[in-house]
């Protein structure tokens, strides 16, 4: 089964490579007022349902994939095996 | 009248750790037996203190010491400072403590996204064992940084919570925060206070001839609480003491 993990600073936690990039952006023309730079995991794993793969997803993102002191989460499930 | 004891100090080595040989050297010096402990070990050989020093552990990936926290020997470091035994890290190891939460708050990527390597001037907070019992309250320090995620960060609620409990240790004098650290802070302990961090390296500052010899005050006093241990621990046979 194929999952991906949104990982993105939380709202209102200081992001310097976030302004790094807006600032970027702001040299090549383009008026962005913000950017976030979060990370993108993309996994295989073996699970039996989409539940099973869910549960063990939460628990890898509050363990190891995100420090939910300064970032939050997103898990998008690929149950389908599309893509 | 013998020597004073030479207590065991543990310098636990992670993949990608590269202050592990001048802790050990700065800690013999100081008049520790101290010793490296690769990182995958089950356990700890018998010590009185443990040290994880600065580096990149795994390469800084994921976030930094977000992996290392996992090592084998962890549970083993976790273990010792739950029962009050001292744990110091220093830089990548401050930031694998807050990852592995013996630690409060985390280390961010320094404001500017630039490595700074330097002195710093630094101000003790507390000073009480185990890690400050040579320095004064309010005394400046001087010793280096070098890192590119020291800049700490504790929520408002938790940041009232470490000042409350006196858990700054060390701050960055002012104008010399060098990483956007909240509140200037360079050094947390837990609330037991058995256990600080910071990103500052004591273990470069021990003799004059490196610039500063302020980081043996951090590092001597580890080794004066470790040695009071080890004498704790194995009282002298009646008539044995000086």
């Amino acid at each position: 089964m194929r999952a991906t993990v949104l990982v993105r600073p939380k709202a209102g936690i200081l992001d310097p490579q976030g302004e790094a990039v807006r600032g970027g952006l702001d040299h090549l023309g383009f008026r962005v007022r913000e950017a976030r730079v979060g990370r993108v995991i993309d996994l295989e794993l073996e699970a039996g349902s989409a539940e099973e793969a869910r549960a063990a997803l939460e628990k890898m993102c509050r363990t190891l994939l995100a420090n939910p002191l300064i970032e939050s989460y997103e898990i998008v499930l690929d149950s389908e095996g599309a893509g | 009248m013998s020597a004073a004891p030479r207590p065991g100090v543990a310098v636990v080595a992670f993949p990608g750790s590269n202050d592990d040989g001048d802790a050990v050297l700065a800690l013999e010096g100081l008049g520790a037996n101290s010793f490296a402990v690769w990182h995958g070990e089950p356990a700890l050989p018998p010590a009185d203190a443990v040290v994880l020093p600065g580096g990149f552990s795994y390469g800084d990936y994921l976030r930094c010491g977000a992996i290392a926290r996992f090592s084998p020997v962890m549970a083993a470091v976790r273990d010792f400072a739950a029962q009050g035994g001292p744990v110091l890290g220093i830089c990548n190891g401050f930031q694998i403590l807050c990852e592995a939460g013996l630690l409060p708050g985390v280390l961010r990527p320094n404001r500017t996204l630039r490595f700074v390597c330097r002195d710093v001037a630094l101000r003790v907070e507390e000073a009480a064992a185990p890690f400050t019992s040579r320095c004064e309250a309010g005394q400046r320090l001087v010793i280096p940084v070098k890192h590119g995620e020291g800049c700490y960060f504790a929520p408002p609620d938790l940041l009232a919570e470490l000042e409350a409990h006196g858990q700054v240790v060390l701050r960055y004098a002012p104008g010399e925060n060098p990483n956007g650290a909240v509140d200037d802070i360079a050094g947390v302990r837990n609330r037991a206070g058995n256990v600080l961090g910071l990103m500052p390296h004591p273990e470069h500052a021990v003799d004059s001839l490196l610039g500063s010899a302020d980081g043996a005050l951090v590092l001597g006093s580890l080794v004066d609480f470790a040695r009071d241990r080890l004498l704790a621990a194995a009282p002298q046979p009646a008539g044995a003491r000086p």
